[in-house]
């Protein structure tokens, strides 16, 4: 098992969901967060006050994932964040000690493995 | 009566200036003026966080792009003196508007509150194109839809020309503004074609207390639209002041069944829909009919566009906000109500039940009129404009939010990462020194 956690642009997110959802890589959690990764800072201004922003708002996925589907989802997520300049994000493949699932108490591979339902669609 | 504009101003009116008139005038030009914030709320709740600057600065962008217009030409266009098709130019950039009267009030009063007409008409528009459309595309747009679309149909039906002629009924605007602007986002929306998300994702309002906050200064304002249009204290201007407030009651109750009816809630988004639906409808018709046709209209109205907004929702067409089914339906809706429900008693003029056939046939022909002239001048504007430049942001800019790409700045910004640039001079601080180890992510 490896605990996948995927630093994204927030316009590239859509295109992210969708193309986990037609790898097959059911359930996730996401979060906002800043950050940054080297890019342009880009320029405000309010009334006379001009501002870098040097903090990007990114979204950071996790996804826990059995074995096979590790290359799977980290092809899956760079196919669709990627736009080629700086700031695309970063794609970190952790490993895992132990997972259960709080519902049914299953361990490990079981627990990572998308229960067999119609799953809810995502983006 | 006299529905403002439809007679010149020497016709049967003494030229003296009332006080009691000029001052209401005052007041109301002042209560239209409130619309163009209400309705930048009303339109930046219902969009994503990440336009709702843009979209409040399109509406108010629009107002002032087309004010502009409208004083050097549009006010000329349509009301000086003219033939039956378009007004004269001895009134252009403000020539010969002064104190002398126009009715009971003073000519440059009257061009006061016109212009406030002019410039809410095109950021109704805004609605069907936000999320995506370029601003300076948007800019270019409203100056020149005021003068080539908005003037003339002005002029046809207020400033004598010939749908005044012809006899159709038009209090504030439902021709004029509504059934305008409708039919232009109609046209504009297919155009520019759908936003980046549109149909993958859902695009939700993102602050509905805005919605409502805009939805009540839209009524508030709408006060000094509708009865405002007497351009006196009279009989009209009471007749129309109350009618304002019993059709958006009716729109709404009507509305919230509706809702009910369909999916068991009465949705806040929904209600605030219905005031709208509401006062576009009464809008033609507001010094023209009874309360009780008000009511009538304010509830049989609400049904078209409420169907309306669900087909759009399953339809191809992205008109983000709505514009076509609240303003195009709604408008249309109330334009024919008005042949049906005139009232000769409170209005001066009889429809359809009190045996008067013809005006329900007037009244469609100003509504095709607008609709025809609408859609044509909006379809040579876009053209024209998209000859020398794209009209919609490029997909980037969409995702990334048009606050931050195209105005630099952002809503609900935290202020976090923010380093202040205190002089043009200033050597760029280096990342590195600003950020602590393992904070950021590096590249």
């Amino acid at each position: 098992m490896k605990l996948i956690v995927a630093i994204v642009r927030p316009e590239r997110l859509n295109d992210v969901l969708e193309s986990l959802f037609r790898a097959e890589v059911r359930g996730l959690t996401l979060s906002r967060v800043h950050g940054h990764g080297g890019e342009t800072e880009s320029v405000q201004t309010y009334r006379g006050t001009t501002v870098k922003m040097e903090l990007v708002e990114k979204v950071r996925l996790e996804i826990g994932v059995s074995e096979p589907f590790v290359d799977v989802t980290v092809d899956a997520i760079r196919a669709a964040a990627a736009t080629g300049e700086v700031g695309d994000g970063k794609i970190f493949v952790l490993p895992v000690e132990v997972v259960v699932r709080i519902r049914s108490g299953e361990r490990d591979e079981r627990a990572v493995t998308p229960i067999v339902s119609p799953p809810a669609p995502i983006g | 009566m006299t529905p403002f504009g439809t007679l010149p101003a020497s016709a049967t009116i003494p030229p003296a200036i009332d006080r009691v008139d000029a001052a209401w005038l005052l007041v109301a030009t002042a209560l239209v003026l409130l619309m163009a914030p209400g309705l930048a709320f009303f339109y930046g709740g219902l969009v994503c966080a990440k336009n709702a600057l843009n979209t409040i600065m399109m509406a108010l962008g629009a107002f002032v792009a087309a004010s502009v217009a409208w004083i050097v030409a549009g006010y000329s266009l349509a009301f000086a003196p003219g033939g039956a098709a378009l007004g004269g130019l001895d009134w252009l950039a403000l020539a010969g508007v002064g104190l002398e009267p126009r009715g009971t009030v003073p000519h440059l009063l009257f061009f006061a509150f016109q212009t406030t007409f002019a410039g809410i008409t095109v950021a109704l528009v805004s609605g069907a194109l936000v999320e995506r459309m370029r601003f300076g595309a948007w800019l270019a747009f409203s100056a020149l839809w005021t003068i080539v679309v908005y003037a003339p149909i002005c002029h046809w039906i207020w400033g004598g020309g010939w749908l005044a002629r012809l006899g159709a009924l038009d209090f504030a605007g439902g021709a004029v503004v509504h059934v305008n602007a409708g039919a232009a986002a109609l046209v504009a929306a297919s155009r520019l074609g759908p936003r980046r998300d549109w149909g993958r994702q859902a695009l939700l309002p993102h602050s509905v207390p805005l919605v409502l906050l805009g939805a009540g200064l839209l009524w508030f304002g709408w006060f000094g639209f509708n009865a405002g249009s007497a351009v006196a204290v009279n009989d009209a201007a009471v007749v129309a002041f109350v009618n304002t407030l019993l059709a958006p009651i009716a729109a709404l109750a009507a509305w919230m069944a509706l809702d009910a009816a369909r999916t068991g809630r009465v949705t806040a988004v929904g209600a605030a829909t219905g005031i709208v639906v509401g006062l576009v409808a009464v809008t033609p018709a507001a010094g023209f009919v009874s309360p009780r046709g008000a009511l009538a209209i304010g509830a049989l109205a609400a049904l078209p566009s409420y169907f309306a907004l669900l087909a759009r929702g399953r339809s191809r067409l992205d008109d983000s906000l709505d514009v076509v089914a609240a303003h195009g339906i709604g408008g249309v809706s109330g334009a024919l109500l008005t042949g049906v429900f005139a009232s000769a008693a409170w209005g001066g003029t009889a429809g359809l039940l009190e045996g008067n056939p013809t005006l329900v046939l007037r009244q469609a022909a100003a509504v095709a009129a607008t609709i025809l002239w609408s859609a044509g001048g909006t379809t040579a504007i876009l053209a024209l404009l998209a000859r020398f430049a794209p009209l919609a942001a490029d997909a980037r800019v969409q995702a990334r939010g048009l606050d931050v790409a195209l105005h630099g700045e952002e809503a609900y910004g935290t202020g976090e990462g923010a380093i202040l640039v205190l002089a043009p001079a200033a050597p760029p601080a280096r990342t590195a020194e600003l950020v602590p180890d393992g904070a950021a992510v590096e590249a």
